[in-house]
């Protein structure tokens, strides 16, 4: 155990330099042992510093937002929508058209990623189809969100003819997902015990009713919290809809799935940056970055906890 | 009992087939998008070569005739890269070796959540607050003509790849064995020296795939460098130059072009650009990983 090493047994010379002291091991330069130990306070110092750095810097944007947007919330800002170019009303147009891509992005990237993840875990047997799938996850992963809209833009909106909407919008965001559900899912299934499988097959279960009777039940708290983890993703992304369904200004609700919608993260992005009158628009650009806030880390502390009450169960 | 049997064994084979084809759509999606990708930006290959686009210092996309010299914007994207994982890439790894070496276990759960919620604020909240905040600080303060700048964008993409570069080496200093801590102590080297010369270098090899996945995620990060990086097609001399990266030329300009134009190709074009760095990053750090798998 680390903690029951005493790091200043080190400062009179015990026994390293003890060593070269009393034996010919080559000069030592004086005051070395005092210099290790300076440099030993010294990194202990710093790695502190840099972490309380880090916090003081998450502290002071969330409460300078807060201090700044606290002021225009209210029940009208999150119930009414836009009014008058957008200098005045609420935000509620933006919000229910967030929770919308949600819904529609997860109705895509759910059911996929959990199935792709069974396939991993119980299915696939290695070989060539396992391997591509796994590289194709892999590079998924990695593509920028800007270069998944420039995607959703030629394939959902121009090829199949979806036009910016809802629709477009949400498998774009369900493709940037997808990969964080599957690995969430994959160790999810990972964690469940082999002896699970085993009894289930000598009871006489098929290989289906052992994972849809017993693996996925035993995985499903799992799986749920890396799909709510990604909700707070997909919540707060503006790069892969900017181009393929959020729109500057919507005068409604989107009533179908072909229909073009506002999106928070994008509102705060068109009024930070469209607004002719940034004046009147600053409190709307302050509540509109707290209402996203909430939203995104909102649902993320609640995967967050959903996860850290699991690991306790698993242990 | 035939028919039940044939029953049974089609409850058993259907759904692997399902599955199994549902799995697939995810290397249909990654083949579509390499697809589509190749084939809304290759037109602009006909109106110009490669080495005229990669070189030409001139990015007016609008002009007549419009000039497509992506030098500019390529150099944008690289500089906010590397200023921004300079930063971010040490901080990170102090921060890990913070975490798993000094930290008391009491209170490391905290700071993990600290780093957690950092990495969940939204890009666009990042953005913002290099527009109202960071940047008339630097202009007044360096009396500039405009906060928006490489230096500005750097330092919010710094914070962004942040978390990623830290959580990622805290894993792989908590994967080198206590075994060789101990073994250290007993030799009498100090927690700074166990540090650096025996726990950094064991997990070299993760926090080299930190570093790249941060330097991935800070190339293809779009909304902080949208707002904060000034936006100015040139070749940045300093870091207080305003310059226009690749995704946020992509992200400013895509609303505003006509499908199937030149314009709209040359952005594919620059899409295809990024995809492919990001793609030869990703392969590098998946050979890292088989390379340590293998040892």
């Amino acid at each position: 155990m680390k903690e029951t090493v005493n790091h200043e047994a080190v400062s009179e010379g015990f026994p390293m330099s003890g060593l070269s002291k009393s034996s010919d091991m080559g000069p030592v330069r004086p005051g070395y042992a005092l210099w290790r130990k300076a440099a030993d306070s010294l990194s202990t110092f710093l790695l502190w510093a840099a972490m309380a750095f880090v916090a003081t810097v998450l502290c002071s944007i969330l409460s300078f937002l807060a201090a700044r947007g606290g002021g225009s919330l209210s029940w009208e800002f999150v119930t009414e929508p836009p009014r008058n170019g957008m200098t005045e009303g609420g935000i509620v147009t933006p919000i229910v058209g967030t929770l919308q891509l949600i819904f529609v992005s997860m109705c895509f990237a759910f059911p996929v990623g959990v199935t792709t993840a069974v396939y991993f875990n119980e299915y696939a047997r290695g070989g060539a189809l396992k391997n591509t799938l796994r590289l194709a996850m892999r590079s998924l992963a990695s593509i920028p969100s800007v270069v998944l809209g420039l995607f959703g833009l030629a394939f959902f909106c121009a090829f199949l003819r979806f036009g910016a909407s809802l629709l477009s919008a949400g498998l774009t965001l369900g493709c940037m997902v997808l990969p964080t559900i599957v690995t969430a899912s994959e160790t999810a299934l990972a964690n469940v015990p082999q002896d699970y499988r085993d009894a289930a097959h000598a009871l006489g279960a098929t290989e289906w009713q052992t994972i849809y009777g017993v693996v996925l039940p035993s995985a499903f708290p799992g799986i749920i919290t890396g799909g709510i983890l990604s909700v707070g993703r997909v919540a707060g992304e503006t790069a892969p809809i900017m181009f393929t369904g959020a729109v500057y200004f919507a005068p409604g609700f989107a009533r179908n799935l072909f229909d073009s919608v506002m999106a928070l993260p994008y509102h705060v992005y068109v009024l930070a940056t469209a607004g002719t009158n940034i004046e009147r628009t600053t409190p709307l650009q302050y509540g509109t970055i707290l209402v996203l806030l909430a939203v995104v880390l909102g649902i993320s502390m609640v995967g967050m906890a959903a996860r850290s009450r699991l690991r306790k169960d698993v242990l | 009992m035939p028919e039940r049997g044939e029953a049974r064994r089609l409850s058993e084979t259907a759904p692997r087939r399902i599955i199994t084809v549902m799995a697939m759509s995810g290397v249909l999606v990654m083949a579509f998008i390499l697809l589509f990708l190749l084939r809304e930006g290759m037109p602009i290959l006909k109106g110009a070569s490669i080495t005229e686009l990669a070189t030409g210092r001139l990015w007016y996309p609008v002009s007549a005739p419009p000039l497509f010299g992506m030098m500019p914007l390529i150099a944008g994207s690289l500089a906010v890269t590397l200023t921004s994982s300079a930063l971010a890439i040490p901080f990170g790894v102090a921060l890990a070796l913070f975490l798993t070496e000094i930290c008391p276990k009491r209170i490391s759960g905290f700071f993990k959540i600290t780093l957690e919620i950092l990495g969940f604020l939204p890009s666009v909240v990042l953005g913002f607050i290099g527009m109202v905040v960071i940047a008339p600080f630097l202009q007044v303060r360096l009396e500039l003509l405009s906060g928006l700048n490489l230096m500005n964008a750097s330092m919010l993409l710094g914070v962004m790849i942040l978390p990623t570069v830290a959580t990622l080496s805290e894993e792989s200093l908590h994967a080198v064995p206590q075994s060789q801590r101990d073994a250290s102590y007993a030799l009498g080297a100090t927690r700074c020296e166990t540090m650096f010369k025996v726990v950094l270098p064991g997990a070299s090899r993760g926090i080299a795939q930190a570093a790249i996945l941060g330097l991935m995620r800070a190339l293809g990060e779009t909304m902080v460098v949208l707002m904060a990086s000034g936006g100015a097609a040139l070749l940045p001399q300093s870091v207080f130059d305003p310059v226009r990266p690749l995704t946020s030329a992509i992200a400013a300009e895509m609303g505003e072009t006509s499908v199937g134009s030149a314009h709209y190709h040359a952005l594919f074009f620059m899409g295809c650009i990024l995809l492919l760095f990001t793609l030869a990053l990703n392969m590098l750090v998946i050979k890292i990983e088989s390379r340590g798998e293998a040892d």
